[in-house]
């Protein structure tokens, strides 16, 4: 048997928007010894649904354990593995890079053929804003290195799904059910009834 | 309506009849709001551990909710050990905690706890009630979320203020209990097939089976496929089957760790494959293709590699692969499989395995047996015969001293018509001997106390003695124990001893025929171990099989005799 080979992988959680619950997914992934990349969280369209994108590194197995263990937890929703789906991901960062007055003509250039828009002048350094995939991010970090980077901030990856679908089967069990929306759902529902002011009698 | 008494109405509707709790500064307009609701018996133990496990161990016997109570603070995280414990063996519990006012919360307010953040990793969810108006609801959605699918505990945390404020709206009614899913066809035609071409399979069962128990039954006679129980799933088959090979793991039979090691097809229904069931795991079943039915999909493929999942429901699961039935192929099997089940060594020597095995044979198949947790409970699990499920409650995940004796309270409020033994060691009675009171208190009168007494921690003993050069740490307890029998009668509880084989039976039969609840102390010979065993970190088919200090004996008697005549696995005494 081959050894497991660990990659990044994207996942998109949808979340109850509650107290603790970023809590709930993190604590998951640290006690069973999963190390998240990045995370990024936002709301939704949905008002109490708000969205992560978790980069897992890890093998297959690892994470297919942890969704099956986050599937477990309440408060998910529902989760979208990207691997086995097309997807868009982007990522934003902002750099720091010092300049000298000779090096100022070069900088901008090459932040021009990035696309990159500059969001503070400095007498020496320009702070750049960069979107694009993880590739476009670190190929313009490097560029950049050389010239002495002073800060970076990185928002981590945001993905979602390519064309109209949105509800997007999860493909967790071996069976290929899909289990798109759960139980959870129902209980946002019965909240959101309760928000606007319609008694809940179960 | 306060708040308070919204909680007592909602869990009176959901036909909570017993909450077993503690009262503190926290809780207190709950403690108040009770006295209007006579419905609701409180069962008042002495300590929040013992309230938590007694909850359990009602759950544990009807497989109905259990529910405990306790203030904030020291209250709440006196819960945690039987919240854990209710996790790791998938109990129905529902805690509820008092807390400091909302205002409060988070200011390290006076018995103040963040039980919530505390319990987060040993729930299955919990909650805060930061509006009374959610109160009723949460409350019925916890006890969903307790009971549906895998069960668990779930927590809710209520702040006092909270419990304090006018509630206005009504009383939720129980939710219905959603339908298990059905396993998929394809997987169940994977499965037959995999059955049917199979010439040493064998079924392994555990916790999660034991609701399933007659479709289970069937579906092993139907097949005449051997089965082996796990520590949870002790009863989901009967014992007195032909087929039925015992316990595996550990301290699991020789027969059913040999059929594990040499099986070609392993059925496993409603377990989680505990390393102390698979040993070490690249040597657990290693010429087996595995079926794995079970409803929590995370368990599947989580620790063995699976050949056929059939994630859902494992009466429905069981019910089509009884269907599908061919019946005595494998003829040979059955017949080896007979061979190594007479393996099992007997205690016939004075010791902690004679008592409990004098003891369990007195008992009815209805009588519920708990145990505590260590040698005794390997004892039990070994040689006491369950014919029915939820006749036997132990802590097996969690491994929790202290749980055996207030689950036992628990099980025997639950059925007051039913005998509620426990067997606990000298060392874990002491952890929760308080609950005595609760004895006391409700004049419980069908809750039999066996400890078997060796003097120390049976348990670590025996690894110190195998693993660690005999070097006896700290795990001594002769010196210090109490007079057991003066401990119960401090408490109104009758007490019988029996320090010999002669006495036992005379004792067994004066203890478990005195009309209350009484206590049996059984002194044993200090240093005995548990056979068989397979040492932390080995495979199966490396078990040591019988005590090597007998074996050793047994040596010096065949001295003169050719060495293939002593067992070839015994270990020499390092």
């Amino acid at each position: 048997m081959t050894e497991p080979v660990p990659y990044d992988q994207l996942l998109s959680i949808l979340v109850r928007d509650e107290p603790r619950v970023l809590t709930r997914i993190t604590a998951l992934f640290g006690r069973r010894g999963y190390n998240i990349k990045s995370l990024s969280v936002g709301n939704t369209e949905h008002p109490g649904v708000s969205r992560m994108t978790i980069v897992v590194h890890g093998d297959r197995g690892v994470v297919e354990q942890a969704i099956r263990q986050l599937e477990k937890l309440h408060d998910v929703v529902k989760i979208i593995d990207h691997s086995l789906e097309k997807y868009v991901d982007r990522e934003l960062v902002l750099v720091k890079v010092a300049i000298t007055p000779e090096s100022r003509v070069e900088v901008r250039q090459i932040a021009e053929d990035f696309r990159s828009r500059i969001v503070d002048v400095g007498r020496h350094a320009l702070t750049f804003e960069v979107t694009g995939d993880e590739g476009k991010v670190t190929a313009f970090i490097e560029q950049m290195r050389p010239f002495g980077i002073l800060e970076t901030m990185r928002t981590g990856r945001i993905a979602l799904t390519r064309g109209s679908n949105a509800d997007i089967a999860s493909h967790i069990y071996h069976s290929g059910e899909s289990e798109t929306l759960r139980p959870a759902l129902e209980g946002l529902e019965a909240r959101e009834e309760r928000a606007r002011g319609v008694p809940n009698l179960f | 309506m306060t708040g308070a008494k919204a909680l007592w109405a909602t869990l009176a509707n959901h036909g909570i009849s017993t909450v077993f709790g503690y009262p503190g500064g926290a809780i207190m307009p709950v403690y108040d709001a009770l006295t209007f609701y006579p419905e609701v018996r409180h069962v008042l133990t002495r300590h929040e551990q013992g309230a938590a496990h007694a909850a359990e161990g009602w759950a544990k016997a009807t497989g109905e909710i259990g529910v405990c109570l306790a203030t904030s603070g020291p209250g709440a995280t006196n819960l945690v050990t039987g919240l854990a414990d209710a996790m790791m063996d998938s109990v129905p519990l529902l805690a509820i905690t008092g807390n400091v006012a909302r205002h409060l919360m988070g200011t390290d307010a006076f018995q103040e706890a963040d039980i919530t953040g505390i319990t987060l990793p040993i729930t299955k969810h919990n909650y805060v009630v930061r509006d009374v108006e959610e109160l009723p609801q949460i409350i019925a959605e916890a006890i969903r979320i307790a009971r549906t699918g895998r069960p668990g505990p779930v927590l809710v945390d209520i702040p006092k203020d909270v419990q304090l404020a006018a509630y206005s709206g009504q009383i939720p009614k129980p939710h219905a209990r959603p339908e298990i899913p059905a396993p998929a066809d394809e997987a169940i035609e994977r499965a037959l097939e995999l059955l049917r071409s199979a010439k040493k399979p064998v079924m392994m069962v555990g916790g999660g089976s034991l609701d399933s128990s007659a479709e289970i039954t069937a579906l092993a006679r139907a097949w005449d496929i051997p089965v082996i129980t796990t520590l949870m799933g002790l009863g989901a088959f009967p014992a007195s089957d032909p087929l039925w090979l015992g316990m595996p793991g550990m301290h699991g039979s020789v027969a059913a760790n040999r059929a594990i090691s040499e099986a070609d097809v392993l059925l496993g229904i409603g377990l989680r494959f505990d390393d102390r069931v698979t040993g070490r795991v690249n040597g657990f079943a290693p010429n087996a293709a595995i079926i794995h039915i079970e409803l929590d999909a995370a368990e599947i493929g989580k620790i063995i590699r699976t050949h056929v999942p059939v994630r859902g429901d494992a009466k429905v699961a069981a019910a089509r692969l009884t269907e599908g039935a061919v019946k005595g192929v494998w003829p040979e099997w059955t017949a080896q499989l007979q061979e190594w089940r007479g393996r099992n060594e007997t205690p016939e020597h004075w010791g902690a395995g004679y008592a409990v095995k004098a003891v369990v044979d007195r008992l009815t198949p209805d009588d519920i047996l708990s145990s505590d947790v260590g040698q005794h409970q390997m004892l039990c699990a070994q040689l006491a015969r369950f014919e029915k499920p939820r006749r036997w409650l132990n802590s097996g995940g969690l491994g929790t001293m202290g749980f055996g004796f207030p689950a036992a309270i628990g099980a025997g409020m639950a059925e007051p018509g039913v005998r509620s033994v426990v067997i606990a060691g000298d060392g874990g009675f002491q952890m929760t001997a308080q609950e005595l009171a609760t004895l006391k208190m409700y004049d419980i009168r069908n809750v039999k106390i066996c400890i078997i007494n060796n003097s120390y921690l049976g348990m670590v003993r025996q690894w110190q003695e195998m693993f660690h050069g005999k070097r006896y740490s700290e795990v001594w307890l002769g010196d210090s124990n109490p007079d057991f029998l003066k401990l119960a009668d401090a408490y109104d509880v009758p007490g019988y001893r029996a320090s010999s084989a002669e006495e036992l039976p005379a004792a067994i039969d004066a203890w478990l025929n005195d009309p209350k609840s009484a206590l049996l102390e059984v002194v044993v010979p200090h240093e005995h171990g548990v056979f068989p065993m397979v040492p932390a970190g080995a495979a199966l088919y490396e078990m040591i099989e019988s005590d090597p200090k007998r074996a050793a004996e047994l040596k010096a008697q065949l001295a003169d005799a050719p060495m293939n005549e002593v067992p070839m696995n015994e270990v020499s005494d390092a």
